[in-house]
Order: C-alpha cells, then sequence, then structure tokens
C-alpha cells in the first residue's frame, strides 16, 4: 500500500504530460469552437455580448480544466464529501439570498458570474457517490444500511433544487446519482421495484407539480393545445429543425432563429439553431463528436485502477450522456421542456463551469490513473 | 488476499454495469438520430412550408378601380388622389399619446376619435390603421410638418372614387363604399377583396363589380416573431379594373338633368334602331362623391327623409300610370286585331253625358266634349271616350298581348340594375292569379286610357314609344356599350325591312316574345297610322302638344301626352275643375310625355314624367321639346364618334 502511494507520487511532469488524453482534449476544444460559432450566430452575426462572454468563459473555464487536471486524483477523493458538502450549503444560501429571474430563483451573485449551485451539485453527487462506494465492499452494497445513505445523500439536494424551482435540474441529479448506484452494483430488484413504484405514484406526483410544470407535460403530449403559449416553444422548435433538411439552410441563414421565432435560442435551444443552419448532417456529427467524448470518459474509467476513479468517469459518462439525451429530446419534441442545457454548448457559465470542472476530474483520474487510493 | 479478491468482483460488477449503460446510451442516441431523420429528411417539405408560413407575410394591396366613361370616352368616374393618414401600429408606443396630438393637428372630433379606438381593437397589432381617407391639402401638409413628433404616423398618397358629374349621374353610375359583410359573399368581391377596398353600394358600379374591381396586388414581406416586416421579398402588381363604357351621352343627361331641376320626375332618351340609352335622367339627386368616405348622418338623413325620394331612380323603379301615353299602343293594338275601323265615329258629348257600361259612368277628361271624333283625331286630342269604347271592343287580353310586346311589364335592362322594377301589364289571368278575382269590363275600359292596374317605369315608356317609331321592330336596350353589336347593320336591316305584306298567321298576333330586330306589326299600314296620328298631336292644330312643336323639320317630333290620375277623380272634383296649382302638391297628376324626334326619318325616342306636374302638354311636352332640339344637334356627332371617328369628342 504504501509502496503504491510512492509510486504515485514519483510521476515525473514527464509522465503526467504524456498520459494526458489529447483526443479528450481535442474534442473538448472542437465543441467548444463550434458552441462559439453557434452563439455568434443566435446574434444574428453580430460578434456582441453573449459571444464575447461565451468565449471569456470558454477560455478562462479551459484553462481552468487543464490546472486542474494536474490536481491529484485522491485529493478529489479526499475532499468528496466537502465538495458535496459546499454544494449544499450553496443550495440553502440560493434558497435564502439567491436571486430571481423569470419566476425562478436559481442564481448566487458572484459579481464576475451569477452561479447556478445547482449546476455544481450535478458533479458534487457524482463525486460524493463515487467515493461513498469506493469503500463499500460488494457484499455490502445490498444491505439497507448502506442504501439509505446515498437515497438520503440524494434527496436532500434534489428536493432543494426542486424549490427553486427546476425541475430538470433535479432530475439530472438524480439521474447520475441512481447512475452511480447502479454501477456499484445494486441489485436489479431494487430499480425495478422502483420503477414500478414511480409508476403508480404518477398521478399523485403530477398532482404536486406546479401549474407550469403541468402544463409543460400536458403541452409535451399535444403541444397544439396552446400553439401560442406553453406549445410555441416546442413548435417553434421542430419547424427550426425541420425545415433545416439534409445540410441545413446555412451559416447565419436560419431564419427561426434570427427572425425571433426561437425562445431561448442561446441556452436551452442552442440544438435547434445548430440543426436549422447545418441540417442532419451537422446535428449528426455534433451528436457523433458527444459519443466520442462519453467514449474517451469511459475509456479513462476503463483504465484506471482506483473504484473512485472507475465510479467517478463512468458516472459523469453518463451524466454527460443524460444532459445531452434530455437537451436533444426535448428541443425534438421527444421528451418535455425542462430547463436543460446542452453541455459545453449552451451559453451560461455555471453549467459550463461544473463540465469543465468534472473534465478535469478525468482528467486527473487518467494522469493518475495507476494510483490506487485507499479507504481513508 | 480474500479482499483483494473481492475487489476484483467488484471491479468486474463496475464495468459489466458499465457496458449494460453504454448498450442503453447507444440505443437512446439511435433514437435521437431517427427522429432527427424523421424531421429533417422525411418531413422536412412540411416543416419548410410553416418555416415560411412563419417568415413569409403576404399583404394585398388594393387595385384601381376601372374608371367609367360615357360614349365619347368623357371619364363620368375616376380615380382621383386623395391625401390620407395611416399609423403603423408597431411603430407606436403610446397609442393615446400619437391620437391625441393626430387630434389637435388634423382636428378630429370625439366621435371619430372613438371610431378610431374601435378600428383599432380589430386589426392586429401589426397592422395599420387609417385614419383619414381623405384629408385636405392643408391638414396633409400640417401632418407633414409635424411629422418627427408622430411616431408611426405615415402620410399616403392614394386614389378614391371621384364623380366629377356629380349629381348629374347618381343614379345611373351609382357610387361605392366599404364593403358590408353582404357584399363580401358576392363572389366577385370575395376573390379580389383587400381590407379598406372600395366596393360599388348602387348602379353601375354595383352591377359591373366583376369589370371594375381589378386584381389585388401581393407583397411579401419577411418578418419577425413579432410581425415586423424585415424586407421585402416579392412584389406582384395590382391590375386596374377595367374600363366600362356607357351609351350616355353625359351633355344631354345633364341637360335633361338641368330640366328637371327642382321637380321630381325622370327623362329617358334612346336610340329607336340600336336600343342604347342616351340619357336616363332623375329627379331630385344628390352627390355619389359623399358616400365614397361614408356620408355623415346630417347628409344622409337630408337625402333618405326628402318627401320627394331622391334615392329612387325614378326612371326605371318608380311606377307610373302610363295615361294617355299609353294611347297610340291601345290604337294599335285594336288596327292590329282589327277590331276596329279607323274611320269609326264616336260622339265624345262632354261631361253631361259621359260613357255609361252597366250604369257606370266614365268621362272624358275635356269637359265640354269632343264632338264626333275618328281615330286619328282621337288619339292626337286624346279623346278618352274613344278609347273606352276601343278597349271594350279590344279586350284587355288583346292588349295586354301588344303592350307586353312592345316592352311594358318587364325591366327593360336585364341584370344591369337590380332595383329596376318590372312594372305590371294587367289581363285577367294576372287578375285570377294574383287577386284572385274575376275581370271587370270596367277595368278594361279605364285600362284603355292607361289607367287601373297598369303600371309603367319611364324607361318602358321610352322604349315602347321607340319600337313604334322604327317602324315596329323589336330591339335590345342597354345602357352598357356593347362593342359586338354592328350598329351600321341593325340599322340597315331594320330601315331595308320595313316590309308591307301582312302576316296572315293568327299564331303571330299571340306572340308576346320576339327575336331582337324582328319584326313586331302585323300589318305596316297600322304602325304608320299611329305614328302619323301622333304627328297630329304635335304638329297639328287642337293637338295636345302643339304649343311644344317645331316647325323646322329638322327638329319635328312627333309625340302623346298623357296626363295619369293618382287618385281617383270625384263628381265634387269635376265641379271644381281647380287648376294644378291649387291642388295639394300630393294629389296633383303626374304629368307625362313620350315622343320620337324625328318625325321624318326618325332616330331618338324620348320619355318624360314629371310627378304631379299636372298635364302632360303643360308641364312634360315643353321639356321634351327643348331636350329633343340639343339631341339632334349632337346626333351627327353622335353618329360620327360611333363610327370610329374619335377625334370629334
Amino acid at each position: 500500500m504504501l509502496r503504491e502511494r510512492i509510486q504515485a507520487s514519483n510521476y515525473s511532469f514527464l509522465d503526467k504530460l504524456r498520459s494526458i488524453d489529447y483526443l479528450l482534449i481535442l474534442l473538448i476544444i472542437a465543441i467548444g469552437s463550434i458552441s462559439v460559432f453557434a452563439i455568434y450566430s443566435t446574434e444574428g452575426g453580430k460578434f456582441s455580448f453573449y459571444t464575447k462572454n461565451h468565449i471569456i468563459r470558454l477560455s478562462v473555464f479551459f484553462s481552468l480544466f487543464l490546472v486542474l487536471s494536474f490536481v491529484r486524483v485522491s485529493t478529489w477523493y479526499k475532499n468528496a464529501y466537502f465538495f458535496y458538502f459546499i454544494g449544499l450549503v450553496l443550495l440553502i444560501t440560493v434558497l435564502f439570498f439567491g436571486i430571481s429571474a423569470s419566476g425562478a430563483t436559481r442564481w448566487i451573485n458572484l459579481y464576475f458570474l451569477n452561479l447556478q449551485p445547482s449546476e455544481l451539485m450535478k458533479i458534487a453527487v457524482i463525486i460524493c457517490f463515487a467515493r461513498y462506494y469506493h469503500r463499500i465492499q460488494s457484499s455490502d452494497i445490498q444491505s439497507i444500511k448502506f442504501l439509505i445513505q446515498p437515497i438520503v445523500l440524494l434527496i436532500i439536494p434534489c428536493y432543494l433544487v426542486i424549490q427553486q424551482p427546476d425541475l430538470g435540474t433535479s432530475i439530472l441529479i438524480a439521474g447520475s446519482g441512481i447512475a452511480i448506484i447502479w454501477l456499484a452494483g445494486l441489485n436489479i430488484k431494487y430499480f425495478v421495484y422502483s420503477g414500478l413504484l414511480l409508476l403508480v405514484s404518477l398521478p399523485f406526483a403530477i398532482s404536486i407539480l406546479k401549474p407550469y410544470q403541468k402544463s409543460r407535460i400536458l403541452t409535451f403530449f399535444n403541444p397544439d393545445r396552446d400553439p401560442l403559449g406553453a406549445g410555441y416553444q416546442i413548435i417553434q422548435s421542430k419547424i427550426a429543425i425541420g425545415s433545416g433538411g439534409f445540410f441545413g439552410k446555412g451559416y447565419l441563414k436560419g431564419t427561426q432563429s434570427y427572425l425571433e421565432f426561437l425562445p431561448e435560442k442561446h441556452t436551452d435551444f442552442i440544438f435547434t439553431l445548430f440543426s436549422e443552419e447545418f441540417g442532419f448532417l451537422g446535428s449528426i456529427i455534433l451528436l457523433f463528436l458527444y459519443i466520442l467524448l462519453i467514449y474517451r470518459i469511459i475509456n479513462v474509467g476503463l483504465v484506471s485502477r482506483s473504484f473512485f476513479a472507475k465510479l467517478y468517469c463512468f458516472g459523469f459518462a453518463t451524466a454527460i450522456f443524460l444532459y445531452v439525451f434530455v437537451n436533444i429530446a426535448m428541443v425534438l419534441g421527444m421528451l418535455p421542456i425542462v430547463g436543460a442545457p446542452l453541455p459545453i454548448m449552451s451559453y451560461g457559465g455555471s453549467s459550463l463551469l461544473s463540465i469543465m470542472l468534472g473534465l478535469s476530474i478525468v482528467m486527473s483520474c487518467k494522469i493518475y490513473s495507476q494510483e490506487q487510493i485507499s479507504a481513508y | 488476499m480474500l479482499n483483494r479478491g473481492r475487489n476484483i468482483e467488484k471491479g468486474r460488477v463496475i464495468t459489466r454495469r458499465m457496458f449494460i449503460l453504454a448498450a442503453a446510451k447507444i440505443l437512446l442516441f439511435a433514437g435521437i438520430s431517427s427522429r432527427l431523420y424523421n424531421l429533417q429528411i422525411s418531413d422536412r417539405e412540411k416543416y419548410e412550408i410553416l418555416s415560411d408560413k412563419n417568415r413569409i407575410r403576404e399583404w394585398r394591396t388594393p387595385p384601381q378601380r376601372g374608371i367609367i366613361v360615357d360614349n365619347f370616352n368623357k371619364v363620368l368616374a375616376s380615380n382621383d388622389r386623395v391625401f390620407q393618414l395611416h399609423l403603423i401600429l408597431d411603430e407606436i408606443n403610446d397609442f393615446d399619446v400619437t391620437i391625441f396630438k393626430i387630434k389637435n393637428i388634423i382636428g378630429l372630433d370625439q366621435f371619430q376619435i372613438k371610431k378610431l379606438y374601435k378600428k383599432k381593437e380589430r386589426l392586429k397589432p401589426w397592422d395599420t390603421l387609417v385614419v383619414s381617407d381623405n384629408l385636405t391639402w392643408e391638414q396633409f401638409s400640417k401632418i407633414n410638418l409635424y411629422l418627427h413628433e408622430l411616431e408611426g404616423a405615415k402620410p399616403v398618397l392614394s386614389t378614391s372614387r371621384f364623380y366629377p358629374y356629380a349629381n348629374d349621374l347618381v343614379h345611373i353610375v351609382g357610387y361605392v363604399g366599404d364593403a358590408s359583410p353582404k357584399d363580401l359573399e358576392k363572389p366577385e368581391i370575395k376573390e379580389n377583396f383587400v381590407p379598406g377596398l372600395k366596393v360599388g353600394k348602387y348602379g353601375i358600379e354595383n352591377s359591373q363589380e366583376k369589370m371594375l374591381i381589378g386584381n389585388y396586388g401581393i407583397k411579401r414581406y419577411e418578418v419577425n416573431a413579432s410581425g415586423k416586416r424585415i424586407s421585402q421579398i416579392d412584389y406582384i402588381k395590382e391590375r386596374q379594373g377595367d374600363k366600362v363604357k356607357l351609351t350616355i351621352d353625359i351633355e344631354i343627361q345633364k341637360y335633361a338633368q338641368e330640366l328637371l331641376k327642382g321637380k321630381a320626375g325622370s327623362i329617358c332618351v334612346m336610340d329607336i334602331y340600336t336600343g342604347e340609352v342616351v340619357a336616363m335622367a332623375s329627379s331630385p339627386t344628390y352627390d355619389p362623391n359623399k358616400f365614397t368616405h361614408g356620408i355623415n348622418e346630417k347628409d344622409w338623413q337630408e337625402i333618405r327623409n326628402n318627401p320627394l325620394k331622391p334615392l329612387i331612380n325614378k326612371s326605371i323603379a318608380g311606377l307610373y300610370s302610363p295615361g294617355s301615353t299609353f294611347k297610340p299602343l291601345v290604337a294599335l293594338a285594336a288596327l292590329e286585331y282589327g277590331i276596329l275601323d279607323p274611320n269609326k265615329t264616336i260622339r265624345c258629348k262632354g261631361h253631361k253625358h259621359p260613357y255609361e257600361l252597366y250604369g257606370i259612368k266614365y268621362h272624358c277628361w275635356k269637359k265640354e266634349g269632343h264632338g264626333y271624333m275618328k281615330l286619328r283625331n282621337a288619339i292626337k286630342q286624346s279623346c278618352d271616350i274613344y278609347f273606352y269604347e276601343m278597349a271594350r271592343l279590344l279586350g284587355v287580353d288583346k292588349l295586354s298581348i301588344i303592350a307586353k310586346r312592345y316592352g311594358l311589364g318587364t325591366n327593360v335592362l336585364g341584370e344591369t340594375y337590380n332595383d329596376e322594377k318590372n312594372g305590371l301589364v294587367p289581363d285577367t289571368k294576372w287578375k285570377r292569379r294574383v287577386l284572385e278575382q274575376s275581370w271587370y269590363l270596367g277595368e278594361t275600359v279605364i285600362n284603355g286610357i292607361g289607367q287601373g292596374y297598369i303600371q309603367t317605369t319611364p324607361l318602358q315608356l321610352c322604349l315602347m314609344t321607340a319600337q313604334i317609331a322604327n317602324g315596329g321592330y323589336k330591339i335590345k336596350p342597354h345602357i352598357i356599350k356593347n362593342d359586338s353589336i354592328n350598329y351600321k347593320d341593325v340599322i340597315n336591316k331594320i330601315k331595308l325591312d320595313q316590309s308591307n305584306f301582312p302576316l296572315h298567321t293568327r299564331n303571330y298576333l299571340d306572340e308576346i316574345n320576339i327575336d331582337y330586330y324582328k319584326r313586331m306589326y302585323h300589318k305596316k299600314s297600322n304602325v304608320n297610322f299611329v305614328l302619323d296620328a301622333m304627328f297630329g298631336s304635335t304638329n297639328e292644330q287642337y293637338g295636345t302638344s302643339y304649343k311644344s312643336r317645331y316647325d323646322d323639320p329638322k327638329y319635328q317630333f312627333a309625340g302623346k301626352t298623357g296626363t295619369s290620375q293618382v287618385r281617383k277623380i270625384t263628381d265634387l272634383d269635376r265641379e271644381l275643375d281647380l287648376d294644378t296649382e291649387q291642388i295639394e302638391y300630393k294629389k296633383r297628376d303626374h304629368a307625362l310625355y313620350v315622343a320620337f324626334a324625328p318625325y321624318k326619318n326618325p332616330r331618338y325616342a324620348i320619355s318624360v314624367i314629371i310627378e304631379h306636374g299636372g298635364s302632360g302638354s303643360k308641364a312634360a311636352a315643353p321639356l321634351a321639346s327643348k331636350l329633343i332640339k340639343r339631341i339632334i344637334d349632337r346626333h351627327k356627332l353622335r353618329e360620327q364618334f360611333n363610327n370610329g371617328n374619335t377625334s370629334l369628342a
């Protein structure tokens, strides 16, 4: 055990550079560049506020990603619960001191950035759960005692986020948490039972939803119910994507977006804009880049020795998948509209920060892949 | 070691579960891809259309209305330049403030402002509100001066309908106005309508809508989500409506209208060969230009409440007993059926010894009586007694056939005017069918002097006269110039035919409907007899319109007066024997006159009716005489013009 620790600390800088996953970096740069072009297009081809901000954030957070990649994975492991705790504190702060926009209180004003703690919580939950299951013996995983703790750890942030209200993020947090519980090896029957339970309690759950959430869900099943109100976004989004065709309308020529038919085009509906201008071909290429990204993250998990790194990488890959899937499925009208940004592409500091943070931990797992972490 | 083994097992579980998850991810991504394929490739067209529907909005631009001209191409209805003020609603921040400013600049009253607010409610936020469609030059220049202070205001040069002859033509040409829901049901309007477009409300403007309305243009704009125009994509130009040419001679029309000034009545002039209506005046009249921009309440009430009923086109919608103007036709019918020898003598003994039938007395209009009369004299001096007896011998059914054949009892201009009346030529069948009573001989007797059930329009009387004057040929009356008819041919055909040999078939006399430009008479001599008698009535001493004659053969005309009672004349009335001026207006007789001119080689027929004018010879014949001179003076010009020499106009 001691030998291994010495071994890990003895990585030379050259070794570290050599073990960096350059393809992963390349993918991040590729998606980042596409996002700059897309945001530029949302402003009608003018280099102004959003584009500028997005470029600044991308470069700052990308640098942060590079720097944090060299932090030892054991450091993340040690501080996992602490992160979770900070996340909780921030979420509670939002509850009392948060700033509101369009009916939701989600942000803390940090002067240079309006921080959205729920975005950070997405990562914190993954780190926290990875650490939790790192030390638990596989024989203990099935026991109720060890199951209760992660469930409580999951319910608290989800509840706080729902209070904001932000159903989308809350579902994504829960999704990533559940994904790690699944990876750790909890018996399938639990998932089946809780799935059935969810189905049964669905009518009850709907009854406690906020009216706007209810209308979103109803609208999802029938967008024409209210074409100028709740259904407007999804109808316009489908029109934009559909009219893009195979090759798209051409860069900066998406009529739906530049004539302002698309709502929230630089955040949740950025994929719609991209798909309208670059068509089926562009969309598939972008989708492929995300698949590659997820594949690289899984790959890091596969070569890592520690359970923490494996669980984290697989969990984070699943989280990225969930973000991408929920966002795209939503703008394609396959899922109800819930606020869920597209990783890296969407304009928004907190989401970008949390993704970059998550990716830096993945990179750190890669660099220190041979490091064994003992149970502290 | 045990620990190590467990760890290996745990690692395996994690990896296995990861692969299961990865499989699920691939499946879901495949789902997204297929959805993308669906939207962007399978349903692409549908969404492209929807996208274009989103971004492209069409604005229809109103077409110019076709103009209306008279026989000499003088413009009777034109499109004049007008100054308008439009408000682009989505450029206005505060509607109230803008309206307040506009109110102060052009001076709107409370009522107009209320109307504007109402109008605005019906519009979409990106629409244009027409504040005023007819500004004075002063208002227009003021608006332009203050334009920088008025957001969304747009001074517009537009066109609107203008009638240069205003009052003189309103009953013929009609007027335009805003389309009512009922107007919008008409297919020609529905197809070509643009909000704000004026449509024909009355007269030619109304009935010739299909010709006049034109086709709207289309301006396609790219708009954004809030409806703001971004750029113009396409512009299909509007097409002006077609020109409608009338057979009217505006100079004669104007003069006829002038002659009727201050009276209620009608004057109709018709070409006896071509059937062209040269003039069709109705009095009193009103200004159609007032209707173009919506007539104000005061003017409307004034027109509506006028007891002389200016809104009615008396030439085609006024119904009158023809009175003695009917006599030439009664005489013609009696001769055609061979009922009576024109040399038969009947004595008119005056009011003391009236005509009696089954104990009922029928008086002649002449108190002292006409004495011994033959048919020619009876027409010339309009002796009622002679016609009572003749009608009794003829019978109402035979009379009605001839009356209908010569144009009474059905509307003259067909579809051209929707308010034209048919009039009524009674017969025994009609009475049984409609009144469910049998016919009395007494009714036949008064029918013989054009009283009783019979009802005619002035234009029908004009047509009747025309068809006798042209020698008894059926013509096709019209007021819209018909270039498909070769008038020279028609005139020659009628003039050259005039065949003398009688038709011996009995059926021919029973036929009401005769083909156009075909003879209607049985014996030529009968028609000539009646024409000669009408000549006598105007140009020989004791003739009823002798005072209105011309001795110059160029202007010499022949006619027949008529005085139609509006109520039954009592014995008391006969005793009082009041002058027209002494009788209450409403109870005075209508004065009628029909004539054709020139007597030698006739060309025009005219009918004059002065409501409550008194006797035909005093009130109606002098007007006809004046107008006939004008008509004949202009005849050469018209003839040359119609033959293609347009430089003379």
